[in-house]
């Protein structure tokens, strides 16, 4: 096993997931929209690759593979694919696959082209509250992304109600009621989880970076808001799901920010 | 054995024509008696249609014969007014007619039902044997595989049946969903009932005629609401139906705006059938509100209507693979159930019975 094997692992889950938005542009071309069983199989199909991979990966650093961006972001699209597995079938939202592929897709080509798998010359003592902490934070993410993706559908869903022009997806997309729902429920997990892996933060017996707190309370009070304003009714449920994109959006771009960081602060 | 079918629907014959040859209590056993080993007859609104199996040649003046609801109705002549399909024409008809390819409105599913009774009907009295047994099953595979691999049945194709299924795709389970009809014409009452049949329960009818109101809530199981007070309700309840004669808008962007602050998470559903409408098309710019008028309701029913139509070919390919494979499968006179009473009926067979 090594370096390569991992790789290949990676790159069979990305086959896997593009085999997925295939056959989703296929059924569309055609009229007949029913991926939800084939991208099922297909995401989890994928899923189990992705494990391969960071299963691989841990056995060789001797600890949880999230030690620079590649393995990072590998690790946030396996959390996206695991909440799918959990809570597309339970929110009948199966349909999902077919938004979350293109997510997955797109994260794990960025990590296999762009040259960020750079190994630390030191091995990283094993450290288990740092580890959970931030192994905690990224599954957080992979419920954003959920509520992201559940977001686009939303909107979807929305503008064709708005204006009138229903595409053979329409028939295919859960209602709207369903789609907020699952978005309020995502947005919880996704906040209680990030709470437990910031507060854990404050376990992991060595100083973290001024910038990385800052970042990661940044994204804490960005999805807190989000989710007050859902309670306190300042937000229109269309303005919630496209907060759930835009959040999800800058919480990507804050969490390259904390990985950035955590790089140039170990050896 | 001779497999036919000859029968009348809407394509060849009106609905008295129907009326006179949609058969009677004996007509198996007298079916059976002028030469059919076995003969199923499939009787609905919009077709009358014989199944029959003979050792040989039923002539189908003979079938119409038996057909004619009394005696007293003219047969003599009449019998070019039935089609008649032998062999794989008829394998073809019976399994195009299961997939709703010869019904009325293309793709309804409630002739797959109607022909599940007929059989089961035919089963228990003997009236099918072997051969229509084996037919059958396959006519309801057949129609299962044309639905589930083709959208032939995709989307409603009347006004009413739109309205409930925009209503299910806002609000999922309309069994919390309120409902205010004002005016209560024949078309608000349709969809009415409709959405009632899909669980509604909250419902509340006003009109200027407030006796009108009552009639019709008494009606639908509703309450009736002053014409007064009808646009307070706009801030409780999740669909609209207008259908007044007002001349003017009766509901503007500027009127419901304020009240459609007390809910900002929840949609409203505005189905505006009054021609000239009822509410300003404006109305539809503000957030979470849908409003349908008649003509974008009818035409999502036209677009309905034209997919299921775009649909034809793709179940056409699968009943011809079917037809050919049936074929084959009779002419190699494969393994038959020794006797009809060892046919499964339709819930032991892979339908279920719900699907009746």
């Amino acid at each position: 096993m090594g370096v390569l094997v991992d790789r290949y692992f990676l790159i069979a889950s990305t086959v896997c997931f593009l085999v997925a938005i295939t056959h989703t542009m296929l059924e569309m071309r055609g009229a007949i929209f029913r991926p939800m069983r084939f991208n099922f199989f297909a995401v989890g199909l994928g899923f189990i690759f992705q494990t391969a991979f960071l299963s691989v990966r841990g056995h060789e650093l001797g600890r949880c593979p999230i030690t620079n961006l590649f393995e990072v972001i590998v690790f946030v699209a396996w959390s996206v694919a695991l909440f799918y597995m959990l809570i597309g079938p339970a929110y009948r939202l199966s349909l999902m696959g077919a938004f979350t592929a293109p997510l997955v897709v797109l994260l794990q080509l960025v990590a296999l082209i762009a040259p960020i798998d750079r190994r630390h010359s030191v091995k990283l003592p094993p450290n288990s509250w740092l580890e959970f902490h931030a192994s905690i934070s990224l599954v957080a993410y992979g419920a954003f992304a959920l509520a992201c993706i559940a977001g686009v559908m939303y909107l979807v869903q929305e503008r064709q109600l708005k204006t009138h022009h229903l595409h053979s997806i329409f028939y295919h997309l859960p209602p709207l009621s369903d789609l907020f729902a699952a978005i309020t429920r995502l947005l919880w997990w996704g906040f209680a989880l990030y709470t437990l892996g910031l507060v854990s933060g404050f376990f992991v017996g060595e100083p973290l970076p001024w910038a990385q707190i800052t970042c990661a309370v940044g994204v804490w009070i960005l999805y807190g808001l989000i989710l007050q304003g859902r309670h306190l009714r300042w937000f229109a449920p269309k303005r919630v799901a496209a907060l759930c994109i835009i959040g999800f959006s800058a919480a990507l771009t804050l969490l390259w920010g904390i990985t950035f960081t955590a790089q140039t602060h170990t050896p | 054995m001779n497999l036919f079918c000859v029968g009348l629907s809407h394509h060849n014959a009106d609905v008295e024509t129907r009326e006179n040859f949609a058969g009677h209590a004996e007509t198996d056993r007298v079916l059976r008696n002028c030469g059919c080993n076995e003969a199923l007859l499939l009787s609905t609104c919009n077709r009358v249609e014989v199944y029959a199996a003979a050792e040989n040649f039923v002539p189908t003046e003979q079938i119409a014969r038996c057909l004619a609801r009394t005696h007293a109705v003219e047969v003599d002549g009449r019998a070019e007014t039935f089609y008649r399909y032998e062999a794989a024409d008829c394998v073809r008809h019976l399994f195009r007619v299961a997939s709703g390819l010869d019904s009325m409105v293309v793709g309804e599913t409630e002739i797959l039902g109607q022909a599940k009774k007929a059989y089961e009907a035919a089963r228990i009295t003997n009236a099918a044997g072997r051969y229509l047994h084996r037919l059958f099953q396959r006519a309801f595979r057949v129609a299962k595989q044309v639905r589930t691999h083709t959208e032939i049945t995709r989307g409603a194709v009347s006004v009413g049946s739109v309205a409930v299924d925009l209503a299910q795709k806002i609000f999922g389970d309309l069994r919390d969903c309120k409902v205010l009809v004002l005016g209560a014409g024949e078309t608000s009452e349709r969809t009415v009932r409709a959405l009632v049949s899909r669980g509604v329960a909250d419902l509340r009818v006003s009109n200027r005629s407030r006796e009108r109101a009552e009639t019709l809530a008494l009606t639908v199981n509703g309450r009736a609401v002053a014409f007064e007070q009808w646009s307070e309700q706009c801030g409780e309840i999740d669909i609209l139906i207008t259908s007044t004669s007002s001349d003017i808008p009766l509901l503007t962007q500027a009127k419901l705006a304020p009240l459609l602050r007390q809910r900002i998470d929840r949609p409203l559903f505005i189905i505006d059938i009054a021609v000239p409408r009822d509410v300003a098309p404006d109305v539809n710019a503000l957030d979470g509100v849908y409003l349908y008028d008649i003509d974008s309701l009818q035409t999502i029913a036209e677009q309905s209507l034209a997919t299921r139509r775009a649909q034809i070919a793709a179940a056409e390919e699968i009943i011809s693979r079917h037809v050919a494979e049936f074929d084959e499968l009779i002419s190699r006179g494969s393994n038959y159930p020794p006797n009809a009473s060892e046919h499964p009926t339709v819930g032991e067979s892979s339908l279920r019975p719900s699907e009746l």
